[in-house]
């Protein structure tokens, strides 16, 4: 077992409001990364997986909050705890976009429209690694070319309207890889793509982690994407991470009744015969004010019993590595149907 | 099964600038499309972004004016009805057969509406109720799509991405449609309210006998939903077949291509790297000689460069495909996707 890159322990993460009661948008979340590999964190809208991954990189909005908890990362100049540096000082800037960098979602509103990509790439690497222009360019170039832009020289000089989404994306993953950072988070890198551009944008980052061996937090709602990249799994619900562990492990058997759930929602790619009818979530999401002060998929869960709603289920071992918050774990059947 | 609804030859040609001394393009969305849609069959139109799918649906309600080309809509008698060839006003009664549901249900909504006028709507318009009747059939709709009655006063902004994609199928249907065209309805949706989306179209369709064009871009919810699909690629027909021929034997590279890009919720049956994914969509404007395909075909000969292939029926089947070399490529299917070796 490698040395983790970073955990993230016990962390809870609130927002708050002048005029509306504090809104806990993720609670107790537990999770580690490793270099090499790439964790999956897989929740519907909503349930926190966004907030989750910003908060590593200490862009959280300034009404939102850290309340308890440590994110503790093993970088270039030893540990650091990241929940308890300033977002703008200088030792978070030196982690963020160099050691620690993300790939957005859209990459037509995250990237600058009124500069070509060769710029925002150069100024990364001016800022990071105090290069002379005309030397990152050359690194740019090298980078734009490592991720698959054909006739990178060029494109260098292109503006982002000029390229199609993939090549937006290709750009932006050149520009989260140009100080060869020790963890990359992406956030829905692949969900504005379409299949054919999908693929290909996955295989490059597999490509990348293996030349880089950079550790890899992913996160998606497309359990398809999840099967084919992840390494680990961590399964989110309205703020909670409800499972996680090995990616084989928990497709394989799936302990807690959400992910059970998740799983059987989507279609899976069988013929007539043996297609099922699929098996929907009853409800919605509640909003994250409605959360029961216990398991927060009581009131969706077709197992809720006794404890459920009063009491949060601590987290269980299931098997090596695999994880789960559910009273069914630690109750017999006989307690869960009195 | 009869038909109830045919396309033949229909052409989408969009004109791009031009001025007084500046040369006009033109950018063909649709080229040459042939179709039929079987009555009770859930029909399924399947392609990247730019494909021309969405197109395609519009310019069958004739929501788009066609540049060339028939849609006819076959009447429970037999006749025939051409739509393209209806103006504004001769149309609206066909509309009442042919309703659609849109993809992004926080835009498809008018927000200063209520809900229960959102759905009356249709009903006034065409005029067939009002009163007593009109409400009774606004709010047995909504029930049927699972809004309870006292939501009826609120706004859309009051109501869940599945609970609007609800009132925007409640919408469609309240005027008792033939056919649906659902363009995208469940992209927009979560996993687990796209499965209550989808199982909803499944129950309507039973019970009032809906037929439906299923336009989407996820072939595995298409492989759930469809009988049949149609494989669009540069605004044209590259494939149709039925659904479960078309992912055991794909007859079309392209088809081949997107179900090798398609990812399978499963790790065991991962695929892993190496994959032979070629490019990127042309821009429409400049679209290739030949098969407008042979650019990113990994099979592709100097035949396809030069000539452009015929939609045509495979070796009898009842697939077709738009391809030089389609009765004798052998093309890796969906379902079979070989177990890679667990790494433990």
């Amino acid at each position: 077992m490698t040395k983790p890159l970073l955990s993230i322990n016990d962390m809870s993460i609130v927002f708050t409001s002048p005029d509306e009661p504090d809104i806990e948008a993720v609670r107790q979340v537990d999770l580690t990364l490793t270099p090499g590999k790439t964790l999956a964190l897989v929740g519907e809208s909503g349930c926190g997986k966004s907030v989750t991954a910003r908060a590593v990189l200490r862009l959280l909005d300034k009404n939102a909050d850290i309340r308890t908890g440590e994110i503790v990362y093993d970088g270039r100049d030893g540990q650091v705890d990241i929940a308890r540096l300033k977002p703008d000082s200088t030792a978070m800037r030196s982690i963020r976009g160099a050691q620690i960098s993300m790939i957005f979602q859209e990459p037509m509103s995250s990237l600058s429209p009124v500069h070509t990509i060769g710029n925002q790439i150069d100024e990364i690497i001016v800022l990071h690694e105090g290069l002379k222009p005309k030397q990152a360019r050359e690194r740019t170039i090298a980078l734009l070319d490592q991720v698959g832009v054909p006739g990178a020289r060029d494109r260098a000089n292109a503006y982002p309207f000029e390229l199609s989404g993939g090549l937006r994306q290709r750009a932006m993953i050149a520009m989260a890889l140009a100080c060869t950072p020790k963890l990359l988070i992406a956030d829905e890198p692949t969900t504005a793509l379409d299949v054919t551009t999908q693929a290909q944008i996955l295989d490059l980052l597999r490509q990348l982690q293996d030349d880089f061996g950079m550790a890899m937090l992913f996160i998606t709602h497309d359990l398809g994407v999840v099967a084919e990249i992840a390494d680990d799994i961590a399964v989110m619900y309205l703020g909670d991470v409800v499972e996680q562990g090995d990616v084989f492990e928990v497709f394989k058997t799936p302990k807690h009744p959400y992910t059970q759930a998740l799983m059987s929602s989507v279609p899976q790619l069988q013929r007539k015969a043996d297609r099922v009818r699929l098996q929907p979530i009853k409800g919605t999401v509640p909003s994250p004010k409605d959360r029961p002060v216990g398991c927060s998929f009581t009131s969706r869960c077709p197992h809720a019993f006794g404890p459920c709603a009063g009491t949060r289920p601590e987290r269980t071992q299931v098997s090596e590595g695999h994880m789960a918050r559910c009273h069914l774990l630690t109750h017999t059947k006989e307690e869960a149907l009195v | 099964m009869t038909t109830l609804l045919s396309v033949e030859n229909l052409s989408k040609v969009y004109t791009l600038g031009g001025g007084l001394f500046k040369q006009s393009r033109e950018l063909v969305a649709l080229n040459d499309i042939n179709l039929t849609v079987e009555a009770g069959e859930t029909l399924a139109i399947v392609g990247e972004s730019g494909c021309g799918k969405t197109t395609l649906g519009r310019c069958i309600i004739k929501a788009q004016p066609v540049t060339e080309g028939k849609v006819f809509y076959h009447q429970d008698g037999g006749q025939k009805v051409e739509l393209t060839s209806l103006d504004k006003r001769a149309i609206k009664p066909w509309r009442r057969d042919i309703r659609m549901i849109f993809q992004d249900p926080m835009s498809s909504l008018n927000p200063n509406m209520r809900v229960f006028d959102i759905v009356a709507e249709p009903l006034r318009v065409h005029r067939i109720c009002k009163g007593r009747e009109l409400e009774e059939r606004v709010v047995s709709t909504l029930a049927k799509v699972g809004i309870p009655a006292d939501a009826i006063g609120r706004y859309p902004h009051a109501f869940s991405g599945g609970q609007r994609q609800r009132i925007g199928i409640a919408r469609a249907l309240v005027l008792d449609p033939k056919l649906v065209i659902a363009d995208e309805a469940v992209s927009a949706l979560d996993v687990s309210i796209q499965a209550q989306v989808l199982n909803l179209l499944d129950d309507l369709k039973e019970e009032f006998g809906l037929t439906y064009i299923f336009i989407s871009h996820d072939l595995g919810v298409v492989n759930y939903i469809a009988d049949r699909v149609v494989v669009m690629y540069l605004g044209h027909v590259v494939e149709t077949s039925p659904t479960e021929l078309l992912f055991e034997r794909p007859r079309h590279p392209y088809t081949e291509m997107l179900l090798e890009a398609l990812p399978i919720a499963d790790p065991t049956r991962r695929k892993g790297r190496n994959k032979e994914l070629k490019g990127e969509i042309p821009y429409l404007g400049n679209r290739p000689q030949g098969c407008p395909f042979h650019t990113r075909c990994k099979y592709a000969e100097d035949k396809c460069r030069a000539e452009k292939p015929v939609l045509r029926p495979i070796n009898g089947t009842a697939q077709m495909a738009a391809c030089h070399f389609a009765e004798t490529l052998n093309l890796k299917g969906a379902y079979d996707a070989a177990p890679q070796k667990v790494i433990a």
